[in-house]
């Protein structure tokens, strides 16, 4: 059966490499996908929003709606996870410790722990707001802003990390970014435009049509933020006690 | 010979993701330990995701942030600038892989707890059992 | 107001979604409601949208952030998928009503996230019937796919493993289906579907090996979602170990949108010119579609477990649409489109009615099915109409879509296709009959099995336990759409299903 796999994936593998040939070159400047829409996004992106960043641009305006859904893939994911693995009853009598109890505290350990995870906050807020200008946005900046909370767990221990960022309090900001994503798609419709037309936030913010789009970017950028940074910390709590949230890795 | 070596050079980007592509598929089929399984699929779907994102390579091109010129007007050329579009697909690919990582990690849990292993054919045997 | 009323139909059910993650301490009921509410908005909206196709009669476009076509992504709602839409909607909301009790069975805590789940999978459904976009249909994809992954991991022990081996071939598909919209947005540089459909027209695209390629992965990966026959593996396990409101939502929606994505991808990417002569496999779909049929109702025969063999059943419909869908003839569409609607109804009238007496008797096997008709007539009757449908009896849905099936076959001259439907129909006659033995004269060899249990059968079986209410009620809707589908076979063929008729075909 094994051998059967192999052979037919081989032949699959070759008849796959040997077409490859036809597709254009690596890099070609004159390939359909680089003169087709690409062009227009780099034209106009900057003209249209403001925002120097054209990946943020299609990312957060042109293309919103899938990143509206990509926010709720992983708002999905962290419900899924807690939904399967958190609903054991509570029927072993002994707890499973998933690392070697320690004795004492890890001074220095925790020591440099302490020092470095307020930098790595504020560097993740920079992440976020400088999206518009450099490589960044909600998704890095909310997965450096959670692995600032795994950082905690795993120098300290996991009661400890949940003693600062309880899981009710995870679910919210879960929830709440996608909710943050979508209101603001909400808010645009109820001004009259369409869903996700950030031209509908310039009467509010009292902006031109371009800025508008541009604080529109900013905005759900954030919620992408909020709702990246829960999950990672979701998943973490959860995958790492196997759902007790108990003593972690 | 010379088609193989254009072959080879200007085409590696397909060559490379194809091979990496049927690697992790046959980890996935072909694997016993459901965690191999997972980790032929993180391979897959990197495979795809480096697909994708050689797409936007462009030949003298930078990256796609407007560059602005010393009296501060906007350098609007689309020639000077890589796609962006893979880059945002692959950036919502990524996403959906990690999500999916995260839900096999935690059913795989759930099976471990269950059954008692994580070999594809030992919970086969306590299935039947 | 009324433009925006595509959107609304995949928001409403995402905002559902969100407030119920949120609503935990405020009950089950509470939690219950909103659900409901949801399902609500999100079916007007829908027959909203199709009473806006309906009065153009023309495909209703909706810009997303106000982005011109191939440069944003659109919602494009024409008389195809408004049907879907409404369907989606439609069946969803009935399962959402049906799972009042089942659900909190199911779920004894957490039920505001299976029901927040519930309504994720929904939303998923829903955007990928209504894009126009082929990387936005993976998207929504994946979000439909991890949530039924959540929702089939609720069952007993099993269904882990058996969900696990559903993610990996699911993740397997969908990545397929990436793979081949990489191959396509490099040979077309777009991915709005009318705009790629206007590219992929040019002669020198229609030889290219690598579009071939990008369609051949594309559909392998759609196959691999919706269970067409040899990679069909994954299907029953997880289908029949799940619980009732799961099994009620997954299984009659999961594959039928994949059909319809399928139809998608043949005739509005592609063209029917393009999927029939310059494609040299798809006489041998036709093959592979047969014998889904056949070995799909041949193996539910072998089931004793009642949703183990309905899940048979429909790897044998999904043999039929595949089928309808590559004869090449205009009967043949409509068929396969048409069977979508009825297949969807009819199973989820089955399913209902087996998750009914699942509830009432706590047997999954066909011991169940002992003295139905004393025990719980309305449910008997319901589940008759639905194995009525699957077998193709008149008034029934399923008789009409068997016959513009057929009809359409044998225009093409597809004589296998045709032999396979009439075997496959009488195989379900035979399933059905059998069951109905049972119900009505008691099944000797499980009478003999049970026997050593102890049940005392006798006195239990004369008791009138008739499914609660919230369950009959929609049991009822069902199993009457499935009748009034049937009637109106005319009007829905020549109002909706010939309107989205491909060119060429």
């Amino acid at each position: 059966m094994k051998q059967l796999t192999f052979i037919i994936l081989i032949v699959c593998a070759l008849l796959m490499l040997k077409a490859a040939a036809d597709l254009p070159d690596w890099a070609d400047p004159a390939s359909p996908a680089s003169t087709h829409l690409s062009p227009d996004f780099l034209e106009q992106g900057y003209v249209e929003t403001a925002t120097p960043n054209i990946v943020t641009v299609v990312l957060a305006d042109y293309r919103s709606y899938d990143t509206m859904f990509e926010a709720v893939v992983v708002f999905a994911a962290a419900l899924i996870v807690m939904v399967i693995l958190r609903h054991t009853p509570r029927k072993r009598g002994k707890t499973i410790l998933y690392r070697p109890k320690r004795e004492g505290r890890d001074t220095i350990l925790q020591g440099a722990a302490q020092l470095i995870i307020p930098v790595m906050q504020i560097f993740a807020l920079y992440v976020v707001g400088h999206g518009h200008y450099s490589p960044g946005g909600g998704f890095q900046g909310g997965v450096i802003f959670g692995a600032s909370f795994i950082l905690i767990a795993l120098c300290f221990n996991l009661r400890f990390a949940i003693q600062r960022f309880r899981e009710q309090g995870v679910l919210v900001c879960v929830a709440g970014g996608v909710l943050l994503y979508a209101a603001i798609g909400a808010i645009c419709q109820v001004m009259g435009y369409n869903f996700l037309g950030y031209t509908g936030l310039a009467s509010i913010l009292g902006a031109s049509d371009v800025m508008a789009r541009s604080y529109g970017i900013l905005a759900v950028e954030v919620g992408v933020g909020i709702t990246v940074m829960s999950v990672m910390v979701s998943l973490y709590y959860d995958l790492a006690s196997s759902g007790d949230l108990d003593e972690g890795l | 010979m010379d088609e193989l070596f254009h072959y080879i050079i200007a085409k590696y980007n397909y060559w490379a993701s194809l091979v990496l592509l049927f690697i992790g598929l046959y980890g996935m089929i072909a694997k016993n330990n459901l965690m191999k399984k997972i980790i032929g699929m993180v391979i897959f779907q990197t495979a795809i995701l480096l697909f994708f994102v050689s797409i936007g390579a462009k030949r003298g091109a930078s990256v796609p942030i407007i560059k602005f010129t010393a009296d501060k007007q906007p350098l609007l050329e689309a020639t000077a600038y890589a796609n962006p579009l893979p880059h945002v697909l692959i950036l919502t690919a990524i996403v959906v892989g990690v999500a999916t990582l995260g839900v096999a990690l935690a059913i795989l849990q759930k099976i471990q707890r269950v059954h008692g292993t994580i070999e594809e054919d030992e919970i086969l045997e306590d299935q039947r059992s | 107001m009324m433009d925006q009323a595509p959107i609304l139909i995949i928001i409403i059910p995402l905002f559902a979604a969100l407030f119920l993650t949120l609503v935990g301490p405020l009950g089950p009921r509470f939690a219950y409601g909103l659900l409901i509410t949801g399902l609500v908005g999100s079916l007007g909206c829908s027959l909203l949208s199709l009473g806006l196709v309906l009065d153009g009669n023309q495909a209703v476009q909706y810009r997303l952030g106000d982005w011109p076509p191939p440069l944003g992504i659109e919602l494009v709602i024409d008389h195809l998928s408004g049907v879907v839409l409404v369907l989606i909607a439609g069946c969803a909301l009935l399962t959402a009503i049906y799972s009042l009790r089942t659900a909190e069975q199911d779920n004894p805590d957490r039920l505001n996230h299976y029901y927040a789940l519930f309504s994720l999978l929904v939303t998923g459904l829903l955007g990928m019937a209504a894009s126009g976009d082929v990387f936005n249909i993976y998207v929504l994809l994946e979000i439909s796919a991890l949530s039924s992954y959540g929702l089939l991991a609720r069952g007993q022990g099993p269904a882990y493993f058996a969900t696990f081996k559903y993610l990996i071939v699911g993740t397997i598909g969908a990545c397929f289906y990436l793979l081949g919209v990489g191959y396509l947005y490099i040979m077309t540089g777009s991915l709005n579907i009318a705009d790629m459909a206007a590219i992929l027209s040019q002669p020198e695209l229609q030889e290219s090996v690598s579009v071939r390629i990008g369609f051949t992965l594309i559909i392998l990966g759609v196959w691999i979602k919706m269970a067409l026959f040899p990679l069909h593996a994954w299907m029953p396990n997880a289908y029949s170990k799940a619980g009732t409101t799961t099994a009620c939502l997954i299984a009659p929606l999961m594959t039928k949108v994949s059909v319809y994505i399928m139809l998608r991808m043949m005739f509005t990417l592609f063209s029917a010119d393009y999927v029939f002569s310059a494609i040299v496999w798809s006489p041998y779909v036709i093959y592979l579609a047969s014998a889904a049929a056949v070995i799909g109702m041949i193996a539910a025969l072998a089931q004793r477990d009642l949703r183990k063999m309905l899940t048979f059943i429909i790897v044998a419909e999904i043999g039929y649409m595949t089928g309808g869908a590559w004869i090449a003839t205009a009967s043949g569409f409509i068929g396969a489109t048409y069977h979508i609607l009825a297949d969807g109804l009819m199973t989820l009238c089955l399913f209902m009615a087996v998750g009914a007496i699942i509830y009432r008797t706590g047997e999954t096997s066909m011991a169940a099915m002992r003295n139905i008709f004393q025990k719980m007539p309305v449910t008997a009757v319901i589940f008759v109409i639905g194995a009525a449908s699957i077998i193709g009896v008149p008034p029934t849905c399923g008789f009409f879509s068997k016959w513009y099936l057929i009809q359409g076959a044998a225009e093409a001259e597809a004589w296998v296709f045709v032999a396979a439907l009439l075997i496959a129909s009488l195989v379900a006659a035979i399933i059905f009959f059998r069951l109905l033995e049972i119900a009505f004269f008691g099944d000797l060899d499980t009478t003999g099995a049970s026997g050593d249990h102890g049940h005392s059968h006798q006195p239990v079986a004369t008791l009138r336990a008739e499914a609660p209410l919230s369950m009959l009620i929609p049991m009822v809707i069902t199993a009457a759409s499935v009748i009034i589908l049937g009637l109106y076979t005319k009007e829905v063929v020549n109002y909706f299903i010939s309107w989205s008729v491909p060119l060429g075909i």
